[in-house]
């Protein structure tokens, strides 16, 4: 078994996901046969292979810096969960 | 006369000669969703309201003798992973469940300057991760063909819709095969353009280097007219491509004399339904009597595609996803500080198959797995992309099944996730390559259940890929039959 509980238990703090105990022994379970499954990859020879992120030979695009119309903030602000002022508005974050 | 069962094309001749109105061909469609729909289940949202009003709208301009466009006053319906202003966006999910986007995707621009009727919004996979519908967090849509089997997904409402008659066209969206496979399962056509042929702005991302809108159609003459519609450069998509869109009207013609075929020994793989496998090789046949050359080929590096694949999709849905977080659109579930607050939300309104993705996804990207997992699969992604590059230097276009089965019984993989994943094999490459493909209907099943053939073109050799359908369509008619769901004839 490469994933322990543990490391379940740490991507779910990365992924912002609350697990119940139950579920750490299913995704404990379907995380090592997934990388089971993908173990394939590790036979392959790729050291001198280049990684593609992207199929377009893409660099980075630009455009001239004009402004263009955007939308307005009420429309933008339409499916906040929670708004004031014209602002989201969220949990206290800072202490104090 | 039932109006349902015609392509676009051959509704759009018969406004512009007056043998139908547009109001009742509005009609038409919306009795065939009251009809099948409660049964077939592909609409999440239906937007008939103004159906009518904008159909007789047509019609005035019609009488009027003005020229209407190919989709004016057709009926069709939208992927609901695809932004459309003022109508409920949900990805089939629950984090989404009242997004109201305030804006349109582009393919929605391009698609309401030719003024259709939309009729709603379709059912999918949430947030498009899966290949049976079944992951909807609302309810699983059925195949038109036999209820109890699945439509294919992600684009399982669209392809449903299509083939039951309740749309008489459709949009979806590509990232893995979804457009393609359940295009297959449901007897339609289906195309994945070459990656940045279509815009996806206002596409709610789940894997953006592979993902790509694309038509779903009852053949491939309206395949090619909607992708006249979607096709094109769009600033506002960094990656899209510019470069001049063909008119694809003009590739509707029988002729593959001399087109070299490839046919990859790689995705006749073990496990594949016999019946497939015969359609397959029966439609390989067709193209050789058509005057085709069919060249055996190998892409050597098809059995790690899926492997590839399942790493680099959810690495980059994982990061597409963290958007979710309570705060500025999508459900909040409140909580005693922001982390709790972002962690109820994601763990409340995210359904399974999306959870398991997100965790395989950070965990591949995470400190210590990054190379052995995600960066691996990146390169391996170039020797996928090579196979074909050397492939394409031999033969015009590729052909193979589009999946390895027909449609299967609802619940049947759901236990299995790995399971379902292989059923992905002959249509993951070519996201992963950006390659274009389309799957067009090649036969039945013993039980009657629709196969699909997959013809794959170099980038942006779309016009290509459809001579290619066009000509084995019309020597075949398999497009024709559609599925019988019942109904009054009328």
């Amino acid at each position: 078994m490469k994933v322990t509980k543990k490391d379940v238990e740490a991507v779910a703090v990365l992924s912002r996901l609350a697990i119940t105990e139950e579920e750490k022994e299913k995704y404990t379970g379907q995380l090592n046969a997934f990388l089971e499954y993908v173990d394939n990859l590790s036979g392959l020879e790729t050291d001198d292979i280049k990684p593609t992120a992207h199929v377009l030979p893409l660099k980075n695009v630009f455009r001239e810096d004009v402004v263009l119309p955007s939308l307005d903030r009420e429309l933008a602000l339409s499916n906040a969960p929670l708004k004031e002022d014209g602002y989201f508005k969220v949990p206290k974050i800072l202490e104090g | 006369m039932r109006l349902f069962d015609k392509p676009a094309h051959v509704l759009h001749d018969m406004l512009v000669h007056k043998e139908i109105t547009a109001v009742a061909l509005a009609q038409d469609v919306i009795a065939r969703i009251d009809e099948v729909d409660g049964n077939v289940k592909s609409y999440l949202t239906q937007t008939r309201e103004d159906a009518l009003k904008k159909a007789k709208a047509v019609d005035e301009k019609i009488a009027a003798g003005k020229e209407i466009l190919f989709l004016e006053g057709i009926p069709g319906a939208i992927k609901d992973n695809i932004c459309t202003k003022g109508i409920k966006t949900t990805c089939a999910s629950k984090m989404l469940e009242n997004f109201i986007p305030p804006y349109d995707a582009t393919v929605m621009n391009k698609l309401y300057a030719e003024n259709p009727i939309v009729l709603g919004k379709t059912n999918m996979d949430e947030f498009a991760m899966g290949g049976s519908t079944e992951n909807s967090a609302y309810f699983p849509t059925h195949n038109p063909w036999s209820l109890e089997c699945v439509p294919g997904g992600s684009s399982g409402g669209s392809a449903a819709a299509v083939a039951a008659g309740t749309a008489i066209w459709a949009v979806g969206s590509d990232t893995g095969g979804s457009i393609r496979q359940p295009a297959s399962f449901c007897g339609i056509v289906g195309m994945k353009p070459t990656y940045g042929r279509v815009s996806r702005y206002g596409l709610v991302a789940f894997a953006s280097s592979l993902d790509q809108i694309g038509p779903l159609t009852r053949d491939v003459t309206d395949c090619a007219n909607v992708m006249n519609i979607i096709a094109g450069y769009d600033e506002k998509d960094s990656t899209s491509i510019k470069a001049n869109v063909p008119d694809y009207t003009t590739s509707l013609v029988q002729n593959v004399k001399g087109l070299k075929i490839g046919m990859p020994k790689e995705y006749f793989v073990k496990g594949m339904d016999a019946d497939v496998e015969k359609a397959v090789r029966a439609a390989v046949k067709q193209f050789e009597l058509l005057g085709a050359e069919i060249v055996e080929i190998s892409l050597p590096h098809t059995e790690y595609a899926i492997s590839t694949y399942y790493l680099i999709a959810p690495a980059e849905a994982t990061s597409n996803l963290a958007r979710y977080d309570g705060v500025s659109y999508g459900e909040r579930v409140d909580g005693i500080d922001i982390v709790d607050m972002m962690t109820k939300t994601r763990s409340e309104k995210f359904g399974e198959e999306v959870k398991r993705r997100i965790m395989i996804g950070n965990y591949a990207l995470s400190a210590g797995y990054y190379d052995a997992y995600y960066l691996k699969a990146l390169k391996v992604r170039t020797l996928v992309k090579q196979d074909f590059d050397k492939a394409f230097e031999q033969v015009d276009v590729i052909i193979a099944p589009t999946a390895p089965t027909p449609a299967y019984k609802i619940g049947s993989m759901t236990n299995d996730p790995l399971k379902m994943y292989l059923q992905d094999v002959c249509t993951v490459p070519l996201n992963l390559a950006g390659l274009p493909g389309i799957s067009i209907p090649c036969g039945f099943s013993n039980k009657h259940l629709p196969i699909g053939l997959q013809i794959i073109g170099k980038p942006l050799a779309e016009d290509t890929i459809i001579r290619a359908a066009y000509t084995y369509e019309q020597s075949q008619k398999f497009h024709n039959e559609m599925a019988d769901l019942g109904g009054v004839e009328a």
